[in-house]
């Protein structure tokens, strides 16, 4: 299994993913956005967290103009898995791969801290290892996770599984933190190959710093 | 030539950061303020003679970068 990672300037979640995915036998390799193509045999590429151009102008937006991002289209296009993780997420529905956009807290906050999730849709390669209704505890870190979708969006999302996360307390009942539609966490695209969500499943990988129920998150990528 | 671009949330996306102005504001005393919205303004120089190709320039820049349209519309005013 060979993973890429986004690289852009002011990215700052890369080698934590690199961590996350090397720990789960995984090929590795950075990618530096100045790349015109996504490298031969890459199964899936992370956009990582961080702030890509220092959330200049909106989060995500200035990165979307970068040469790879036109590579990771063309690599999408073609079926294959991307996952967004925060700022990844925002660079990600900025591009257009995902429906949707994210504002600002809602409390206008920057919010740091674990949150628990609960499982909405399963049939999918992201979440194949976790049960629907189960609740994961994942930190979040962002000052723009306010996810929004108008009303047809959102009965899309519904319609054909692709809300994937919504953030709830320990019992799995609905807790927004940053007022986001719904209580969104996370998404994935019609084809469910492209994947994006506010929470850092790769900041969840040892129970000594939390939590890891990260782990059966990003397994779920790697097919024997 | 100038271009003085203005971005706002869409009406009916709710502008968390003018909803707090707003609250500041009539906590200081402002009662008859009734609603505030907070957006950026973005000045661009540009070398186009004609304000009508300038506009036209600068509107496919706010589709492709300036203004997320999912959340937000723009205004454009050029000036001579």
């Amino acid at each position: 299994m060979k993973v890429g990672i986004i690289q852009f300037p002011g990215t700052n979640c890369e080698y934590d993913t690199q961590y996350a995915f090397a720990t789960l036998g995984c090929e590795t390799q950075i990618l530096w956005h100045k790349e015109e193509s996504i490298p031969n045999g890459t199964d899936l590429v992370v956009v990582a967290g961080g702030f890509s151009y220092g959330d200049y102008l909106r989060s995500g937006a200035i990165a979307k103009m970068s040469p790879i991002m036109k590579a990771l289209k063309i690599f999408a296009e073609n079926g294959g898995k991307v996952l967004g993780i925060c700022n990844g997420f925002q660079v990600l529905t900025e591009t257009g791969l995902l429906p949707g956009a994210l504002k600002r807290n809602e409390g206008l906050h920057f919010i740091s801290r674990h949150h628990h999730l609960k499982v909405i849709n399963n049939d999918n390669d992201f979440l194949r290892h976790c049960a629907v209704d189960q609740v994961v505890k994942i930190p979040i870190a962002h000052h723009d996770g306010n996810f929004y979708i108008d009303k047809d969006g959102l009965q899309s999302l519904y319609a054909n599984n692709q809300v994937l996360l919504k953030y709830t307390d320990a019992q799995g009942n609905i807790d927004n933190p940053n007022g986001s539609v719904d209580s969104i966490a996370g998404i994935c695209n019609k084809t469910k190959n492209v994947f994006g969500l506010m929470p850092h499943p790769e900041r969840a990988m040892e129970s000594l710093l939390g939590s890891n129920d990260g782990r059966a998150m990003l397994e779920g990528f790697i097919h024997a | 030539m100038k271009a003085i671009v203005n971005v706002f949330l869409k009406n009916g996306v709710l502008d968390s950061q003018g909803k707090a102005v707003q609250h500041a504001l009539t906590h200081h005393g402002f009662e008859t303020v009734q609603d505030v919205r907070v957006g950026k303004q973005i000045i661009i120089e540009i070398d186009e003679s004609d304000a009508v190709a300038a506009k036209e320039k600068v509107a496919h820049m706010c589709e492709e970068l300036l203004a997320n349209t999912v959340i937000e519309d723009y205004e454009i005013e050029i000036q001579a």
